[in-house]
C-alpha cells in the first residue's frame, strides 16, 4: 500500500476490539498476550494463542496487519514468558513484535531472525545513536518514538536514521520517559516495566468526601475534583501535587493527545505511521477514534482538507486535547 | 571475594561552581570512596557551570587515588547533547552510559553501564555486557530477589547498586521544576539551582511524596541500605554508590566504608547516620519488593 498517506496502527485490547479496529478501517492493530508480557496488563484484556490466531486470520483476510507488543522488561530469572510470546507470535503469524527489552531483542534476534521488530516506545529511544544501536544490533526495522520530540525533532531523527517510524496521533500525553519511570512501583511495590500495569486498579480508589472525589493510587492521595470536573485516570504524573504551598497538576494536566490537526506535518517529516493509544477503552472509543483518523487519512490522500480537529473532544483523557511536544512550548 | 568497593555518584542535583567544586575536592581529601563519578546526568542546560569546575575536580579527585568516571545525560534528543556525548568519547576518561546513545558510541570501548539503562535481568546484563560494560549500576527499583538472579551470575562483570541518597524516579524532557515557579523549560533561569536538594512536593492531603530536581522526579525519602550492605554483598554486588545529598557525605562515606569493613556494625551506623541525614525519611521499599516509599526495618544480618 505504497500509496497510503500514513499508515494507520490501532488498539486492539481484545479479539472484539480488534474486529472493531479493522472493520473501522485500520490499516494495522497491535494487541498483546494475556500477562505480563506486555505494557497493557489490565484484568480481561489481551489475547491467549488461539485468540492471537484467530485475531490474525480476521486481519489479514481484511489486509490489516497485526502487531504484537511484548514490551516489558522480564524479571530477573524469569525470562520464559518473554521468549515463549516471542516464539508465540511468530507462530501466530504476527507482522512484527514490538520489542522493549535488550534481552528479549536479543532473543528474537537470535531464534525468530524472520520475525520483523519494531521497537517500542518503552525503549525511550530519542536520539539518532540510539535508534543505529537498535538497527545494528537487532535489525529493528521500525521505531515507536516516544512522546517527547516536537515535529522538526522527529523529521531530523528520521532523515539522519532512514529509520521507519511510528509516532503517538491520539490517546495520552507521557511526560515521563517511557519504560524509565519507577513512580508506579514507589506507590504501589508493582513494577509497570515488567508487571505490565502502570497505576494498577487493584490500586486504584475513589473516595467521595464532602461532595468532593478523592482519587488515590496504594494509598497516596493523587487527586481531589468535583463531581463533573475532568480528571485523569489516577496515574502518578497525572496527579495534583503542592509545590511553593500551591496544588497543581505538576507534570501534566488532564489532558489527552491529538495530533490529527498536525497529520500533514508528521507525513512531511518522514513519519511512517500513526499510533492510536487505547487498548484498555471500549470498542466504542476504538469505533470512532479509528473511524475519525481514517476518514482524515482518506481525505489527505486524496488532496483535500482534514476535518476539523474538534470531532473527537468526547474520547479524550479528561475531554481537553493537547498536541504535546509536537508543539513549541510544551517543555 | 574481592574488598567492596565504594563509590560516589554523579552529583544530581544543580550547586554552584564554587559549591560543586568545594564539595569534590573535600571529598578527594577526605572520603573514604574508591570511585567518583563526576559529570551531568539531569539536563544540559547546566553543563556550562559543571564543566567550569570539572578539569579541575577530576585532576585532584585522581591525584587523590581515586577511579574517575564521567557520567553522560539519562534523556539525550538534541543534535548538540549527541555531539557532547560523543567528545566525551573521544577522551580517556572511563563513561557511565545513561542511555543507549552513548552505548552505541562507545562501540565496544569498557565502560559503566549507569542505572538510567533499563537492564532488570540476566538477558540485558549480557547484552550489554557484549558491548564493553564492565559495570553495571542496577536500577533503583530492582528487588533483592531479581538483584540476586543478576548479581550472582554476572562473572567478571561489576554491580553497582545504590545504598544512600534520594533514589530516580523519572526523567522527562519536561522540567517540573521551571513548572513548579510558572517557567518552561526553554526560559528556566535554570531556576533548580535554588534547591540544593531538589524542592518537595507534597499530595494535596499533605504527605510529602516526591522529590523534583529539573526534569528529574526523585524519591522524598533518602534509600538507605546500610543494614541490607550484607545481602547485597553476598548477593554479588560489588560496588556501593553513595548518590550525594546536601549533608556531610565525607561522615555518610566513612560510616558505609566501617561497615563494608566490618569496623562497625550496620545498627550502630545507623544510629550514627541519623543526626547527619536531619529530617529526610528514610526508606528502602524497592529492595524489599514494597512500595518505593516506605521503609522495612532490616532484619539483622
Amino acid at each position: 500500500m505504497s500509496s497510503r498517506y500514513l499508515e494507520l496502527v490501532c488498539p486492539a485490547g481484545t479479539p472484539a476490539a480488534l474486529r472493531t479496529a479493522v472493520d473501522a478501517g485500520a490499516d494495522t492493530v497491535y494487541c498483546g498476550f494475556r500477562d505480563c508480557t506486555n505494557a497493557r496488563n489490565y484484568p480481561g484484556l489481551n489475547f491467549d494463542f488461539d485468540e492471537l490466531r484467530e485475531g490474525i486470520g480476521y486481519a489479514h483476510a481484511r489486509d490489516c496487519k497485526v502487531l504484537v507488543a511484548i514490551n516489558t522488561f522480564p524479571r530477573a530469572g524469569d525470562e520464559g514468558p518473554w521468549h515463549r510470546a516471542v516464539d508465540q507470535a511468530a507462530a501466530a503469524g504476527a507482522d512484527a513484535v514490538i520489542l522493549a527489552d535488550l534481552g528479549v531483542l536479543d532473543y528474537a534476534t537470535r531464534r525468530q531472525p524472520a520475525l520483523r521488530r519494531h521497537l517500542s516506545v518503552q525503549a525511550s529511544a530519542a536520539n539518532a545513536p540510539s535508534i543505529r544501536f537498535y538497527q545494528e544490533h537487532f535489525g529493528v526495522r521500525r521505531v515507536v518514538l516516544p512522546r517527547v520530540l516536537a515535529v522538526d525533532e522527529v523529521a531530523e531523527l528520521i532523515a539522519e536514521t532512514g529509520i521507519e517510524t511510528e509516532v503517538f496521533a491520539f490517546g495520552s500525553v507521557g511526560p515521563m520517559s517511557e519504560g524509565r519511570c519507577f513512580l508506579s512501583s514507589y506507590l504501589t511495590g508493582l513494577s509497570p516495566t515488567s508487571e505490565g500495569a502502570c497505576a494498577p486498579a487493584s490500586h486504584v480508589s475513589y473516595v467521595e468526601s464532602g461532595g468532593r472525589v478523592l482519587s488515590s493510587l496504594g494509598g497516596v492521595t493523587l487527586n481531589s475534583f468535583a463531581r463533573g470536573e475532568p480528571a485523569a485516570y489516577p496515574t502518578p504524573c497525572k496527579g495534583r501535587y503542592v509545590t511553593h504551598g500551591r496544588a497543581s497538576y505538576l507534570f501534566e494536566e488532564p489532558v489527552g493527545l491529538n495530533a490529527i490537526s498536525i497529520l500533514p506535518d508528521l507525513k512531511r517529516a518522514g513519519v511512517t505511521a500513526l499510533k492510536i493509544e487505547g487498548r484498555q477503552r471500549s470498542r466504542a472509543y476504538v469505533a470512532e477514534v479509528v473511524g475519525t483518523f481514517r476518514r482524515a487519512l482518506d481525505a489527505l490522500g486524496r488532496g483535500e482538507a482534514v476535518a476539523p480537529a474538534g470531532a473527537l473532544h468526547g474520547s479524550t483523557e479528561g475531554g481537553k486535547e493537547t498536541r504535546g511536544a509536537y508543539q513549541k512550548g510544551w517543555r | 571475594m574481592n574488598a567492596p568497593r565504594l563509590t560516589l555518584g554523579p552529583l544530581l542535583f544543580h550547586w554552584s561552581a564554587a559549591r560543586r567544586r568545594d564539595f569534590y575536592l573535600r571529598i578527594a581529601d577526605e572520603a573514604p570512596v574508591d570511585t567518583v563519578y563526576v559529570g551531568e546526568v539531569v539536563c544540559s542546560k547546566r553543563e556550562p557551570m559543571v564543566e567550569s569546575v570539572q578539569d579541575e575536580v577530576i585532576a585532584r579527585l585522581r591525584a587523590a587515588g581515586k577511579e574517575v568516571v564521567l557520567s553522560t545525560l539519562a534523556l539525550v534528543t538534541t543534535p548538540r547533547e549527541v555531539e557532547r556525548i560523543r567528545e566525551r568519547v573521544a577522551g580517556e576518561l572511563l563513561l557511565e552510559a545513561n542511555d543507549v546513545a552513548c552505548i552505541q558510541l562507545l562501540a565496544g570501548r569498557p565502560h559503566v553501564v549507569g542505572p538510567y539503562v533499563n537492564v532488570f535481568n540476566e538477558g540485558a546484563r549480557d547484552v550489554v555486557a557484549g558491548k564493553g560494560a564492565v559495570r553495571i549500576v542496577l536500577p533503583v527499583e530492582m528487588n533483592a530477589t531479581s538483584l540476586r538472579v543478576v548479581a550472582g551470575s554476572a562473572g567478571a562483570t561489576q554491580i553497582e547498586y545504590q545504598v544512600f541518597g534520594r533514589q530516580p524516579l523519572s526523567v522527562a524532557m519536561r522540567c517540573y521544576h521551571a513548572r513548579a515557579n510558572n517557567l518552561t523549560k526553554d526560559h528556566c533561569q535554570i531556576i533548580c539551582g535554588v534547591d540544593p536538594e531538589g524542592l518537595v512536593a507534597e499530595t494535596i492531603d499533605g504527605v510529602e511524596m516526591l522529590t523534583v530536581n529539573g526534569t528529574q522526579t526523585l524519591t522524598r525519602g533518602n534509600g538507605v541500605l546500610l543494614g541490607e550492605l550484607g545481602l547485597l554483598r553476598a548477593a554479588g554486588v560489588t560496588h556501593f554508590r553513595l548518590s550525594p545529598q546536601d549533608l556531610d557525605m565525607v561522615a555518610v562515606a566513612t560510616l558505609y566504608r566501617e561497615v563494608l569493613d566490618g569496623r562497625r556494625g550496620a545498627e550502630e551506623a545507623a544510629g550514627a547516620l541519623r543526626p547527619l541525614a536531619g529530617e529526610t525519611p528514610w526508606i528502602n521499599g524497592f529492595l524489599h519488593g514494597r512500595p518505593g516509599r516506605q521503609w522495612v526495618e532490616p532484619s539483622p544480618a
